[in-house]
């Protein structure tokens, strides 16, 4: 699978060293801005509130 | 089957062919991965971030209100006698920043806004706030029970210090009035459904209050939602905007 990937993206090494820490990065925005906050919330309450 | 044994094979160049095998490890490793960087976020990252944003927040909020108080015309003092009740401001609409709470126990630069209501999403997990107000309790200052809550662990890492608190600890809560200062009393571990404890006078529904009282919830322990801890704060006396209480006096407006 990453494998793959590594073959499909064009360029020198390093190019591909450039272009794949360019998508990690993206992946992390995305998990830190959206997915975990996401997640979070379906992990139950955990807001320190009282109430019926 | 038949069909592609007799399809005319390409010569292929080193091409490995991807395996399922493969895939689902390479898959479950990326699970793997993923369950670390999200307990590294939940634990640390996102406390860090949402902690400083909040810290600035109310640092901002807390030097306006000083500012307004030394801008605006100066009332005649000493009209008021010293013994005047603490004045009690109308109540907040929902959603509304309408004190800053300092407890110097919590660290010498911890302050927290409160806003209305004790939404999660639009109060305690705020970038700007933190701190919730119980919308039916009472207000700063006012006789009854001024009740609020904020997150132990997560979300900023609101109140995980919260069981530190000594008899005699002060907390400090500005709002565009002026400084009223509480004196911590003492804690209570109750059930997350003990809605007692925000009465006016708490779990005595039938009494009638005399007393100002302050009560802090949060969850107990941290990390766990098992339970409510509770912390009970007695009021202790009033302040005009500009005289900033000499025990936070260094840390108002610090971390803007």
């Amino acid at each position: 699978m990453y494998g793959a990937l590594w073959r499909v993206l064009p360029g020198p090494v390093w190019l591909r060293i450039l272009i794949v820490l360019a998508l990690v990065a993206v992946v992390l925005f995305a998990l830190v801005s959206w997915v975990f906050p996401w997640v979070d919330s379906l992990l139950g309450p955990q807001e320190g509130t009282v109430g019926p | 089957m038949t069909s592609f044994e007799t399809r005319p094979r390409r010569p292929r160049r080193r091409r490995r062919r991807v395996s399922v095998v493969g895939v689902i490890g390479e898959l479950l490793i990326t699970a793997g991965v993923l369950v670390l960087l999200f307990l590294g976020w939940q634990i640390w990252w996102n406390n860090l971030v949402v902690s400083g944003q909040q810290t600035k927040a109310a640092a901002q909020q807390s030097q306006k209100w000083i500012d307004d108080a030394l801008k605006a015309p100066k009332a005649a003092p000493d009209t008021k006698p010293a013994q005047a009740d603490p004045p009690v401001m109308a109540k907040p609409a929902p959603y509304e920043p309408f004190a800053v709470i300092y407890v110097p126990r919590l660290g010498p630069g911890w302050k927290r806004t409160i806003r209305q209501t004790v939404d999660v999403e639009r109060v305690l997990n705020s970038y700007t706030a933190g701190v919730g107000h119980y919308i039916d309790s009472q207000l700063p200052g006012q006789v009854g029970n001024f009740a609020v809550a904020g997150h132990d662990s997560g979300w900023g890492n609101t109140f995980i210090d919260l069981s530190k608190l000594r008899i005699g600890d002060r907390i400090y809560v500005q709002t565009k009035d002026g400084w009223y200062t509480y004196v911590f009393r003492n804690f209570e571990f109750v059930q997350p459904s003990a809605v007692q404890v925000l009465l006016p006078v708490p779990r005595q529904p039938q009494a009638t209050p005399t007393d100002r009282l302050m009560t802090i919830t949060t969850c107990n322990p941290p990390f766990h939602a098992g339970e409510r801890l509770i912390a009970y704060n007695v009021f202790q006396s009033f302040a005009p905007p500009q005289d900033v209480p000499s025990e936070i006096a260094a840390a108002v407006g610090q971390g803007g």
